[in-house]
């Protein structure tokens, strides 16, 4: 080999071709990376659902299946919702300030009418489905039990607006998933555009 | 150009080099990386034709690559294929760009493989001491047909259907009730079904995927231990330095790495021009029957394998008996095989040989190119008639090899690798 082999022109070659080839393929990556993300079809069966309000009498709850979890609505009575107001001091967050709700259900109703709380049935702590305990002082739950969620997995409670309580496995809230009014009785879960926060 | 060694660059190249050490002692990651590459001396005199083998090993990564990801998302059942595939174009994401990419890699590794067993011809690389580096490439060659016939069945669509039933019933023509018992095991049914589906499905994706992976393993290590054969077709290993390196020889790296890196570029790019703009090619390598579901009821007015194994399917319509169809369209195959032991030749390389052999190897290419039409051409007298011929030609260019290799008049062969351009 001839000794006046141009050095400054082979680092420049050897570092073009290897930026060049890594470039390619690491932009080939994309469309196998991207082809696990949900399908045309996933999206397609994960749409919004509607649900028919009128139906759900005042104290129960309706379970319906959104992206292949639980969404609940609980038609609140009055006196369900006056006991949001007591037992805050025992809740870990009881303002909603963790952004597990959408910004217009970050009240103490964590919805957009004080009635109807939508729901996912998805406890916080491990993905368990919590159970209903409506009941105020249920046999189970003890004397000062205003009513709520409890989880059957690891003892995790939540009150009549899915807010945890101190003291048990539960980091946060349960979920508000995005939904809107699309008629006087009808909500669409999964959307929500254009609710005002 | 002199690279800046601060203090820092240094302390991370002896952390390297430690690890090195580390691996070494437990792994031949060094010993195997110098034997194979940066001290694997080839031939300095490769041409264009040396291409084709690297690229072939391109293309089975590829094809791996883009196969596991299909499976992901494909259903091997009668009922659910057919939409899986459509589902997979439609709604996957980039999943149209990763199933034409697998059907054009099937077609790309024909014409990689095709062209580097001719370049073998044409150079002698069969000939000793590389008959089993030659077998184990016709090894591969085998199994990757079974992989691409099994592969084409996986769409459902009517082609899919109806060649696996053709290719399928083959075996029938195996006398004493022997061939139509074989035909009844391999789909395990009484047609071709679900049944049959789910293990061409297996048999794709599992089993012989492997057999290639360890097959083109033995192919490279019987390579590397004869040395690659060259446009010259001489030992370059008879001339030696004091160190004991072919004087004719350079190393794979970085010499032969960068040539191969340039023909990976040519070829991605011919590659995409065909994934993205004629994935079908028109016709030749996805069948347009094909975008039909397979129907057990209806065969499509006309049939024909895809252009890979048109050659062979030309020569089994060529005979007007069915035992001796099949028997002779294996016998193009078995031909392949014993190439080594029909060759007489004193020299390799179509270089050093006279005129008979020049000839014969043209109109070899000219009848396979010919044979190849002809499969995919419907039946009619006129190319029937073509077909004997061609079919003729092809096995006389076996058959006679022993006579005429050795009748031939061969020049005198240099002693050191030339160029010619």
């Amino acid at each position: 080999m001839s000794s006046d082999v141009d050095l400054g022109r082979r680092h420049f070659l050897t570092v073009a071709t290897t930026v060049t080839g890594t470039v390619g393929v690491v932009l080939a990556t994309v469309p196998f990376i991207s082809s696990w993300k949900p399908s045309a079809r996933a999206q397609a069966v994960g749409a919004p659902v509607e649900v028919d309000i009128s139906k759900i009498d005042p104290g129960s709850m309706v379970a319906i299946k959104w992206r292949g979890k639980a969404v609940w609505v609980l038609h609140r009575t009055p006196q369900m919702l006056a006991t949001l107001g007591k037992i805050e001091d025992q809740l870990r967050d009881p303002f909603s300030n963790e952004a597990q709700q959408p910004a217009y259900a970050a009240n103490q109703q964590r919805s957009i009418r004080a009635e109807f709380l939508v729901l996912l049935g998805v406890c916080t702590h491990l993905g368990c489905a919590p159970l209903e305990k409506f009941e105020p002082a249920d046999s189970e739950m003890g004397a000062g039990w205003l009513g709520g969620f409890f989880c059957p997995c690891h003892g995790s409670k939540f009150d009549l607006s899915g807010r945890v309580y101190k003291g048990v496995p539960a980091p946060t809230n349960l979920v508000v998933p995005p939904h809107r009014y699309v008629g006087d009785a009808t909500i669409l879960i999964g959307n929500d555009s254009g609710v005002a926060a | 150009m002199k690279s800046e060694r601060t203090p820092a660059f240094e302390r991370v190249t002896d952390r390297m080099q430690a690890l090195l050490v580390w691996i070494d002692a437990r792994f031949p990651l060094s010993k195997m990386w110098r034997e194979h590459i940066s001290e694997y001396y080839a031939p300095k005199n490769f041409n264009f034709w040396y291409y084709f083998g690297s690229l072939a090993m391109l293309v089975l990564v590829l094809q791996i690559v883009t196969g596991i990801f299909l499976t992901m998302s494909y259903k091997p059942s009668a009922a659910e294929a057919f939409a899986s595939v459509e589902y997979i174009m439609r709604d996957v994401n980039w999943g149209w760009l990763i199933r034409y990419m697998h059907s054009t890699g099937a077609s790309a590794f024909f014409i990689v493989v095709y062209l580097h067993m001719f370049r073998a011809v044409l150079y002698g690389s069969y000939k000793k001491p590389r008959e089993l580096l030659w077998l184990f490439g016709m090894l591969i060659y085998v199994a990757l047909m079974a992989e691409a016939f099994f592969g084409y069945l996986l769409p459902w669509g009517q082609m899919s259907y109806w060649g696996a039933q053709v290719i399928v019933s083959l075996f029938g023509a195996i006398p004493f009730g022997i061939g139509e018992a074989l035909v009844e095991w391999v789909r395990g049914d009484y047609f071709i079904s679900d049944i049959t589906l789910n293990r061409f499905f297996a048999l794709h994706v599992i089993a012989v995927p492997f057999a290639l992976v360890f097959l083109v393993i033995a192919h490279i290590l019987a390579l590397h231990e004869v040395g690659s054969n060259n446009p010259d077709g001489i030992e370059i290993k008879e001339h030696k330095d004091a160190d004991g390196i072919p004087l004719d020889g350079i190393p794979f790296h970085p010499y032969y790495t960068v040539k191969d890196i340039m023909g990976v570029a040519v070829f991605l790019a011919l590659f995409s021009a065909v994934v993205f703009f004629a994935p079908e090619m028109g016709g030749y390598f996805l069948e347009h029957a094909n975008f039909e579901p397979a129907n057990s009821l209806k065969t499509p007015e006309h049939i024909a394998p895809v252009w890979y194994f048109t050659p062979f399917y030309a020569i089994l319509r060529a005979v007007p008996d069915k035992l001796l169809g099949v028997l002779l369209m294996g016998a193009a195959i078995v031909m392949l095989f014993i190439l080594p032991w029909l060759d007489r030749s004193p020299v390799r390389s179509i270089r050093y040989r006279g005129w008979i052999f020049k000839l014969a190897v043209t109109l070899f290419a000219v009848s396979f190119v010919a044979l190849g039409y002809l499969g995919m051409q419907p039946v009619s007298v006129a190319y029937t008639l073509a077909a004997r011929f061609f079919s003729t030609i092809y096995f006389l260019f076996f058959l006679l090899m022993p006579f005429y290799t050795r009748w031939d008049r061969t020049k005198p062969v240099p002693d050191r690798v030339t160029f010619h351009g």
